[in-house]
C-alpha cells in the first residue's frame, strides 16, 4: 500500500495528460468501468491463470448469501471488454481508453497492491493494421513523456499456442503447460521432448533466436516448411505486423519467450521495457468477446503500467511554484486578511495562480509574493523572486501590470 | 513478538477424532501429558518429563490458524485442516513437518448423482455450479485450478454430504473410502490428499528457538516406516454402482439440527404431532420422512440453516436465534424471518473476560483498552458477525478477532483477552476462572423461514398448515 505525495501525483498526472491527449488525438474515448465487478466476470472467459485468480481480493457482498462474489477489479482489460459488450456492440468500431487501478494480493509486501495501468482497447478490428496502431499509440506516449532507451519486445500466442499443438500432449498436459508458460517458465517447453525432431529444431530456434526485422520471421519459414497450418498462418500474421512496423520505421526485437502473463492474447504479444523494468504490454484477444456474449468481435489493446513509469519521469526539482504567486499579509488582521483574499482572488480572476499565507513563514520557489501592508497611499508590495526586485503598487489593477509584463 | 529467551515451548494438541491416537503417539515416544484423555475437563496441559513444555487441547480447525499466528510453536492436526489454510495463505508461517502416520480416510471431490458430471475435466465447461464443503479454501482452490467457468461456494459446518443433488452440485468432504462415498448416493470424482495425522511448527519459532529436544522424541516417529499405508486402493469408481439416494423434489422443504438440538427438537415434533421415521436417536439419517407427501426433510448443522433458508433450499427451518442474527447482520437485507421461538435450547450469548481482569463490565473494559493496556482487545468467538457489531457499537477499539469452531474459552487468558460464546449456566466459565460481564442477548431454538415462500402462492397454503401445526407443539 502506497501514498501518492505531491510530487508522485504531478508526475502521475503528467503521465495521464500526456496518455489522454495522445489517445485523443488517435480517436480514443475514455471510459470508467466500476471497482467492483463479480468474480465469474474473471473466471467466466476461463481466461486467467489459477494463480493469478488466486490473488484477487474477493469478497461476499452485502447481499451475496447466494454465494456469489464480488472482486477489486484484478485486471483492465476484462471490464472495459465487459462495458463494451454490455454497451456499445452496436457500433462497429470502438477505440476505448482508460486510467485505472488494478489490485492484486502480494504476499511479501515488497511491491503494490494497488497499481495504475493507463490502457487502450480497440474493438472490432481484424488484424493487422489495428495491432500496429495501438504499438506505435503506445510509443508516441512513452517517447513524449521523455522515456529513452525504450525496447520493444513481440511475441505471438497464435505461434505458442500452435507449437504447444504440435508437442501433442494430453488436455491436462497441455492446459498444465500453458500455465507454466504464462508464469513465464519457457524452459518447461524445452524440456517436452515431442516425437518429431522437426518441431524440437523449431522449438529450439524460436526461444533460441531474436530477430530484429521481419526477415527473420522470412527465415524461419522458409527453415520449416513442414510447420503446421496454424503455425503458417501465425506466422504470417507476425509477418504482416514487423513488416508494417519495418517500413514505418519502428524498432523491436523478436522475442518468443520474453512474454509471460498473455492469458487472454491470441495474436500479438508485445511489451516495452525501460532500465529493465517492463512499462508497459498489450496484444490482440480476438477471443474475449466472443466468450463473454458470443459475438464475434476482435480486439486489440496495451497498458501502460503508471507505477514504473513514474521511477522514469524526470521531473525538475522546484518546477512546482514557476508561475504562482504568493499573496501573504503583513499582520493577521481582519481587514488585511479580508484584502488578501480579494487580492488573490482579483489575481486567479485574471489567470494567475494565487496562494495565501498568514503564517509569516519564510516564502520560498515563488514567482512573486504580494504583501498587503494595508497602509495608503502604496498598500502593496510585490516582490519580483526572479530578479529580486521590490516596488510598491497602490491598486489591484497595478499588480496586475507588474505581474502580466513579467 | 515472542520472547525467544523463555525457553517454554508451547505445542497445540487436538480434540476429537486424532485425540486417542495423538495421545498414544505421545506417550510411546515419553512426551505423554497426564490429563491428555477424551475424559480431561482442563484445556491446559503440563509436560512432566519436560518442565518448559506445556501444551493446550484446542479444535483442529484452530490448530493451523494457532500455530501460523505464532500463539504455538508446534502443533498437530490433520493434513485436511493444514491444506485448508495453505490454500488461502501459501507465504503464512505455518511449516509442515511430517505426517505421523495416523488417520482415517481421504478429502474427496465428489458430485452429485444428479449431476450428470463422470469426470473432473467436464467441469470447465460453460455451467455454473454450486459446491458445499467444510473447506472452502479447498473448495475455491480446486475451482480455480479446473478453470470452472462460474462457480459459487458454500461453506458449511458439517453435514456436507447431506447437500447434494437439490442443494449442491459438488462437495468437497470427508469419506472413508470411495466406496464409502457411493454408499452415499454420490459420485467420487478425485482423492484430493489423505486426512493424516500432522506435526506442524510456527515457521519463526522454528528458525529461532531451540525445539529440538521435542523434535528428537517425535525422531523416531518421522523416520518409521508408515504404520497404515495410505490406502493405494485404485479406487475404480467406474465400477463401483451409486444407488441413487430416493429422493424426489418436494413441495415444502424443513430443516432439522443435528447435535446437541437434535433430541430436544425431536420432542418438540413429537408433542406438535408430527410424525417422523429417521429423526430419533436410535435411527437416525439425514433425510428423515414424514407422513405428508409433499414435505421434504433434511438434517444439517443449525449453524448453516439461515443462508441455505435464504437461498430457498429450504422453506423452513429449526435453529437457533443465535444464527439466525449471526446470518442477519451479516446479511441485512436477506429474505430470511424469525416466525417463533420453540421454547427450548435456551442459552445466554455473553461477553467474558478473566478473572483477573480488573473490569465489572463493557464500560470498564472500553476505558482499559482506552489505555492502551489490552491493545488490541483480542475477542474470540464462534459468532463473528455478532461479535464485530457488538464491539462496533460499544465503541471498543481497536480490536482483533479471532474466530474459533467453539469451545472459545481454551482461548483465555493466553491466546485472547475476551470471548463471546453461549453458556447455559456459566458453571464451564467459572471453571476455566472466566467471568461475564454483559449478556447480549438469550437465544432459543425458533422456527425460521424464506420471506419468498411464506408470500409465494403456490406454497403459502402449505406453509401456514405446517407452521401451525408447529406452532400447536409450543404447549
Amino acid at each position: 500500500m502506497q501514498d501518492l505525495l505531491p510530487g508522485d501525483m504531478l508526475r502521475f498526472r503528467r503521465i495521464e495528460d500526456v496518455f489522454r491527449t495522445c489517445c485523443r488525438n488517435w480517436g480514443y474515448q475514455e471510459v470508467r468501468t466500476p471497482t467492483l465487478e463479480y468474480l465469474y466476470l474473471f473466471t467466466a472467459t476461463g481466461t486467467l491463470t489459477p494463480g493469478m485468480l488466486s490473488k484477487v481480493y474477493s469478497f461476499l457482498d452485502w447481499d451475496g448469501w447466494s454465494g456469489e462474489r464480488v472482486v477489486l477489479r484484478p485486471d483492465g482489460t476484462i471490464p472495459v471488454a465487459r462495458l463494451y459488450s454490455d454497451n456499445l456492440t452496436g457500433q462497429e468500431l470502438a477505440r476505448l481508453f482508460y486510467v485505472t487501478n488494478i489490485f492484486a494480493f502480494e504476499g511479501t509486501g515488497k511491491e503494490n497492491r494497488e497499481r495504475w495501468q493507463c490502457g487502450a482497447e480497440f474493438f472490432g478490428g481484424a488484424k493487422f493494421a489495428p495491432d500496429v496502431e495501438i504499438i506505435l499509440l503506445a510509443e508516441e506516449v512513452i517517447s513524449r513523456l521523455g522515456i529513452s532507451n525504450v525496447g520493444l519486445q513481440l511475441s505471438h500466442a497464435g505461434l505458442v499456442k500452435a507449437l504447444l499443438k504440435e508437442l501433442k500432449l494430453s488436455p491436462g498436459e497441455e492446459a498444465k503447460m500453458t500455465n507454466r508458460l504464462l508464469e513465464g517458465n519457457w524452459q518447461a517447453l524445452t524440456r517436452a521432448k515431442s516425437t518429431n525432431p522437426e518441431i524440437d529444431r523449431l522449438i529450439a530456434a524460436l526461444l533460441g533466436l531474436k530477430g530484429k526485422s521481419s526477415s527473420f520471421l522470412h527465415n524461419v519459414k522458409a527453415s520449416f516448411p513442414k510447420a503446421s497450418q496454424d503455425f503458417k498462418s501465425s506466422l504470417e500474421d507476425l509477418i504482416n505486423i514487423t513488416t508494417l512496423l519495418d517500413n514505418l520505421g519502428c524498432s523491436y526485437k523478436i522475442d518468443i519467450a520474453a512474454i509471460h502473463g498473455f492469458e487472454y492474447y491470441t495474436g500479438i504479444c508485445f511489451q516495452f521495457l525501460a532500465a529493465g523494468e517492463k512499462i508497459g504490454g498489450g496484444g490482440r484477444y480476438d477471443n474475449l468477446v466472443p466468450l463473454m456474449n458470443g459475438e464475434d468481435i476482435p480486439a486489440c489493446g496495451f497498458a501502460l503500467y503508471v507505477d514504473p513509469i513514474m521511477k522514469l519521469l524526470l521531473l525538475e526539482e522546484g518546477k512546482k511554484g514557476e508561475s504562482e504567486i504568493l499573496v501573504k499579509g503583513k499582520e493577521l488582521t481582519p481587514e488585511i486578511a479580508e484584502t488578501c483574499f480579494i487580492v488573490a482572488e482579483s489575481l486567479r480572476d485574471a489567470g494567475y495562480p494565487a496562494e495565501l499565507d498568514f503564517t509569516g513563514r519564510k516564502e520560498s520557489n515563488y514567482r512573486w509574493v504580494v504583501l498587503v501592508s494595508g497602509k495608503e497611499p502604496s498598500p502593496f508590495v510585490i516582490t519580483d523572486c526572479i530578479q529580486k526586485r521590490r516596488r510598491d503598487a497602490a491598486s489591484m489593477a497595478e499588480i496586475i501590470k507588474v505581474v502580466s509584463e513579467g | 513478538m515472542k520472547d525467544y529467551q523463555d525457553g517454554y515451548i508451547k505445542l497445540a494438541l487436538p480434540k476429537g477424532r486424532f485425540l486417542s491416537p495423538t495421545a498414544s503417539l505421545l506417550a510411546e515416544i515419553g512426551l505423554g501429558f497426564q490429563d491428555y484423555s477424551d475424559k480431561t475437563k482442563q484445556y491446559r496441559l503440563r509436560s512432566a518429563k519436560f518442565p518448559t513444555l506445556s501444551a493446550k487441547i484446542l479444535q483442529e480447525k484452530d490448530i493451523s490458524i494457532q500455530v501460523a499466528v505464532g500463539n504455538y510453536d508446534l502443533g498437530i492436526c490433520g493434513l485436511d485442516w493444514i491444506e485448508e489454510f495453505l490454500a488461502k495463505y501459501p507465504a503464512g508461517a505455518l511449516v509442515k513437518i511430517s505426517s505421523l502416520n495416523y488417520g482415517e480416510g481421504d478429502i474427496h471431490v465428489v458430485a452429485s448423482a444428479e449431476a450428470g458430471i463422470a469426470n473432473l475435466n467436464e467441469l470447465s465447461a460453460g455451467r455454473s455450479y454450486r459446491i458445499v464443503s467444510e473447506y472452502p479454501n479447498l473448495a475455491e482452490a480446486l475451482a480455480l485450478n479446473l478453470r470452472m467457468r462460474r462457480f459459487r461456494i458454500f461453506p458449511v459446518w458439517g453435514a456436507a454430504e447431506a447437500y447434494p443433488p437439490e442443494n449442491a452440485d459438488l462437495a468437497v468432504l470427508w469419506g472413508k473410502s470411495g466406496a464409502d462415498i457411493v454408499t452415499q448416493g454420490l459420485i467420487p470424482l478425485k482423492k484430493l490428499l489423505p486426512v493424516t495425522a500432522f506435526l506442524v511448527a510456527n515457521r519463526e519459532s522454528l528458525e529461532n528457538k531451540d525445539l529440538s529436544q521435542i523434535l528428537m522424541c517425535f525422531s523416531s516417529k518421522l523416520t518409521a516406516e508408515p504404520q497404515t499405508s495410505i490406502e493405494n486402493e485404485l479406487d475404480i469408481y467406474e465400477k463401483l454402482k451409486v444407488s441413487r439416494p430416493l429422493w424426489q423434489a418436494k413441495e415444502i422443504n424443513l430443516a432439522l439440527p443435528d447435535g446437541h438440538q437434535q433430541a430436544p427438537t425431536s420432542q418438540f415434533l413429537k408433542q406438535a404431532g408430527l410424525a417422523l421415521q429417521g429423526y430419533s436417536e436410535e435411527v437416525s439419517n439425514r433425510r428423515p420422512s414424514a407422513d405428508l407427501d409433499w414435505l421434504g426433510i433434511k438434517v444439517v448443522r443449525p449453524q448453516d440453516m439461515p443462508l441455505q433458508v435464504a437461498n430457498s433450499n429450504f422453506d423452513l427451518a429449526i435453529t437457533g436465534e443465535d444464527w439466525l442474527r449471526e446470518h442477519l447482520y451479516r446479511f441485512p437485507s436477506s429474505p430470511v424471518k424469525k416466525l417463533f421461538a420453540l421454547g427450548f435450547g435456551t442459552v445466554k450469548i455473553v461477553a467474558a473476560v478473566s478473572q483477573e481482569m480488573p473490569v465489572a463490565d463493557i464500560d470498564e473494559l472500553r476505558s482499559l483498552v482506552q489505555s492502551s493496556k489490552f491493545a488490541p482487545l483480542k475477542v474470540a468467538s464462534e459468532y463473528i458477525n455478532i461479535a464485530d457489531k457488538y464491539l462496533r457499537d460499544n465503541h471498543i477499539n481497536p480490536y482483533k478477532l479471532i474466530p474459533t469452531w467453539g469451545a472459545s474459552e481454551a482461548f483465555l487468558p493466553e491466546d485472547a483477552d475476551m470471548l463471546i460464546d453461549n453458556a447455559q449456566t456459566g458453571k464451564t466459565l467459572e471453571q476455566h476462572k472466566l467471568k461475564i460481564i454483559d449478556v447480549l442477548f438469550r437465544s432459543s431454538a425458533c422456527l425460521i423461514a424464506n420471506k419468498d415462500s411464506l408470500a409465494s402462492s403456490d406454497k403459502k397454503e402449505k406453509m401456514e398448515f405446517l407452521t401451525q401445526k408447529l406452532r400447536a407443539g409450543l404447549l
